[in-house]
């Protein structure tokens, strides 16, 4: 309402009414209808949505390890129980894709960083890989710390 | 004219508060990224592949309880559960509004994205502190 009354220099000379703007036959833009499948066609667009479905894997893991926290509070029979049902070749195969696509969030990611914040030195663009490198560094130094903290016999 | 410049100035307002709001959103997704790209991949590797396919000895139920008996992994575990199910909410939200050009249903998609991560984030706490 507003932007058409100031957009159109008639309207507004002419002091404005309601009346006056909304017309019956107020031109609509032609917009073309996108289908709901236009990410398959380049491999750009599938890679953006494979991305975007990342966060199914983010939610997987968390509703996984939620389940484990109440298998273990329900005591070691529970809890092997649910061990057990992870030997699955469904959940093994379930817990595969979500590992790939989990990954790929990962790498996404970091890579993304450089491109958020590009970083300079001495007027010149640091190359994206070397602003890209400390999150794999502390990527790979967390891992190994969980890992520890998981496998080591106290 | 005064009420032409009346509608400007409260949608000004409007747009300004649903902006922080989603930088708001944005700030939880960004944090829980940076959570499910540092700490899921380990964990899932671990838990969903190496133990159940025997790669690596399975960690001792006395093991984890030990383990679980630190504030600090309590604390640890609660930060890996909510904060990427807020990522989670945000992305899955976009994923939905764009891929599937579902306008109609923004506000039902918005409401179960986000209830379903604050549930989580309950549940997650629960369950860490109840034992």
């Amino acid at each position: 309402m507003t932007d058409q009354t100031l957009t159109n220099p008639s309207l507004t000379n002419q002091g404005t009414t309601d009346q006056a703007v909304r017309s019956e036959f107020h031109p609509r833009w032609y917009r073309e209808r996108v289908s709901t499948w236009w990410w398959l066609g380049e491999w750009h667009y599938l890679k953006f949505i494979l991305r975007e479905l990342t966060s199914l894997s983010v939610a997987w893991f968390v509703v996984l390890t939620l389940f484990q926290l109440r298998a273990f509070s329900h005591g070691l029979a529970a809890y092997l129980r649910f061990t057990d049902r992870l030997e699955s070749p469904v959940m093994i195969t379930l817990n595969a894709i979500a590992f790939c696509f989990v990954m790929f969030h990962t790498i996404t990611w970091f890579n993304l960083a450089p491109r958020a914040m590009p970083v300079r030195m001495g007027g010149k663009r640091v190359p994206e890989f070397l602003v890209a490198a400390p999150n794999y560094v502390l990527w790979i130094a967390v891992s190994a710390f969980v890992g520890w903290l998981l496998l080591r016999t106290p | 004219m005064s009420m032409v410049s009346t509608g400007i100035a409260s949608t000004g307002k409007a747009s300004t508060s649903k902006a922080s709001n989603e930088a708001f959103f944005w700030l939880l997704f960004s944090a829980g990224g940076v959570v499910a790209a540092v700490l899921v991949p380990i964990q899932l590797f671990l838990f969903g592949l190496a133990f159940p396919l025997g790669w690596l000895p399975q960690p001792s139920y006395e093991h984890l309880t030990a383990l679980l008996g630190s504030v600090w992994v309590r604390l640890y575990l609660f930060v890996v559960c909510s904060l990427p199910l807020f990522h989670w909410a945000h992305r899955f939200r976009f994923t939905l509004y764009d891929g599937l050009q579902v306008k109609h249903l923004n506000e039902v998609i918005f409401a179960f994205c986000y209830g379903g991560a604050l549930l989580g984030t309950v549940v997650a706490a629960y369950l860490l502190w109840s034992f």
